[in-house]
């Protein structure tokens, strides 16, 4: 039998590496994402105006674009491939710790470029304060961490499903509630100014989510990608 | 030393059954043709046999010298070529060759991929997309990816299918050279594929 010369980080990588040159040469979900997230901060911008909005409406406002953004697109990296028929190439091959671990990179690296582009244009569009710029990326990337710790493996439960777009947002909705609450709520006390302490139960959830949603996603995906 | 054994295998998909009390046992150096007309299950029992699906009875061994394997021990030491298992349109042949390389844990030489593609009869074409190959291009690509593993237990589904004279020739030599060292089961319906193997099981009963 070939001897295994390769860790688990270097399958991990390799499926990693796959699936970003796959999206850079289709552009698929990064379109879809992108697109998303754009016209909804440009339509809401027009609609209520450049200023004056409270941090609570604000908050809510870059999280619902986040939300659905995020489910316009991260599904993807499942879906494609049990429709173009290469899951089953993976599964015989790949070790499927390797595949989630590589899967969730992706998204998260898919959703850190969505946040770069739409982030700089929300401040630009809803005149949000920016003085406390630090605290906001640390609850920004806690979010993404959370959002696609739980996307990732519902994306792999509904890749088989007929009535995928549908059944990824009722599933992703209950899961995701308690984390966008958290984070509307600690979004608005960044906008107004608080300090790291006073947001520190919320940061303290958001890390908790994260680790969860991660660790429940590397013991389950095995059993949810072979059965 | 390599064996295969199934032990009254029986698949159901809901009410419908595909097939029942299935056993045999092969070892190194065997190869089997699974015959049966369309939709009798020679993929599903595959499948079944990959771990894809679970059996509905019955029991699968995947045995080396006489020691149960471990699931990644299985998963590095098979390989398919089947109508339903596609490589990535989007990479070249040569990607495709790296990545299902690396993520089985081989680590594989430039040389080695040109001398696979060539094997195949893809030499000068590995740097091309998949998706602009033809269905006998991607079914020899296949081949090639199957290979990469030097597998103790190839699966072939419909091994010939896409392929013309010279894809079918490279069939009978990739069966030949490893008849000798590895299981080889073959699910068919081509009479002449028949005599690729050197034992048959019906699954038609």
């Amino acid at each position: 039998m070939p001897q295994s010369s390769f860790g688990l980080i270097s399958k991990a990588a390799a499926v990693y590496a796959k699936d970003l040159r796959l999206e850079l040469r289709t552009k698929y979900a990064l379109n879809a994402i992108l697109m998303f997230g754009i016209t909804t901060l440009t339509v809401v911008s027009f609609s209520v105006g450049q200023s004056g909005l409270p941090p609570k409406l604000l908050s809510a406002l870059f999280w619902i674009v986040m939300f659905f953004s995020a489910m316009s697109g991260l599904a993807q990296v499942f879906i494609r491939e049990e429709e173009a028929g290469t899951a089953l190439a993976m599964k015989l091959t790949a070790d499927p710790d390797a595949i989630y671990w590589g899967k969730l990179g992706f998204n998260l690296t898919l959703l850190s470029i969505m946040t770069v582009i739409i982030t700089p244009i929300f401040f630009v569009f809803t005149d949000a304060p920016t003085d406390n710029v630090l605290l906001f990326v640390l609850v920004l990337f806690l979010g993404m961490l959370g959002l696609c710790g739980a996307t990732t493996i519902i994306a792999a439960i509904i890749a088989r499903a007929s009535v995928k777009g549908a059944l990824f947002a009722v599933l992703s909705f209950p899961l995701l509630l308690p984390l966008l609450l958290v984070l509307v709520k600690a979004t608005e006390r960044v906008l107004l100014g608080v300090s790291f302490s006073s947001i520190a139960i919320e940061l303290q959830f958001l890390v908790a989510f994260a680790v969860v949603m991660v660790v429940g996603s590397v013991m389950l995906f095995k059993f949810v990608w072979l059965d | 030393m390599y064996r295969l054994k199934g032990e009254g295998l029986s698949k159901r998909f809901g009410g419908l059954k595909v097939f029942s009390k299935l056993s045999f046992d092969l070892r190194t150096g065997d190869s089997m043709a699974v015959v049966g007309p369309n939709g009798s299950g020679k993929s599903t029992l595959m499948m079944v046999l990959l771990s894809i699906y679970r059996p509905t009875r019955g029991k699968i061994s995947y045995l080396r010298d006489e020691n149960s394997m471990e699931e990644a021990q299985i998963r590095s030491s098979v390989s398919l070529v089947s109508p339903y298992l596609n490589l990535y349109d989007q990479l070249s042949g040569e990607e495709n060759l790296k990545f299902f390389a690396t993520v089985a844990g081989e680590s594989v030489t430039g040389k080695e991929i040109e001398r696979l593609l060539e094997k195949v009869g893809l030499a000068g074409r590995g740097m091309d997309l998949v998706g602009g190959y033809s269905s006998g291009m991607k079914q020899r690509l296949k081949y090639a990816t199957a290979l990469l593993n030097k597998p103790a237990f190839l699966f072939l589904d419909e091994p010939t299918s896409n392929l013309d004279a010279a894809g079918k020739k490279i069939v009978s030599e990739v069966i030949e050279e490893y008849r000798s060292q590895a299981i080889i089961v073959i699910a068919t319906n081509e009479q002449e594929e028949y005599s690729l193997a050197t034992k048959q099981l019906r699954v038609d009963q």
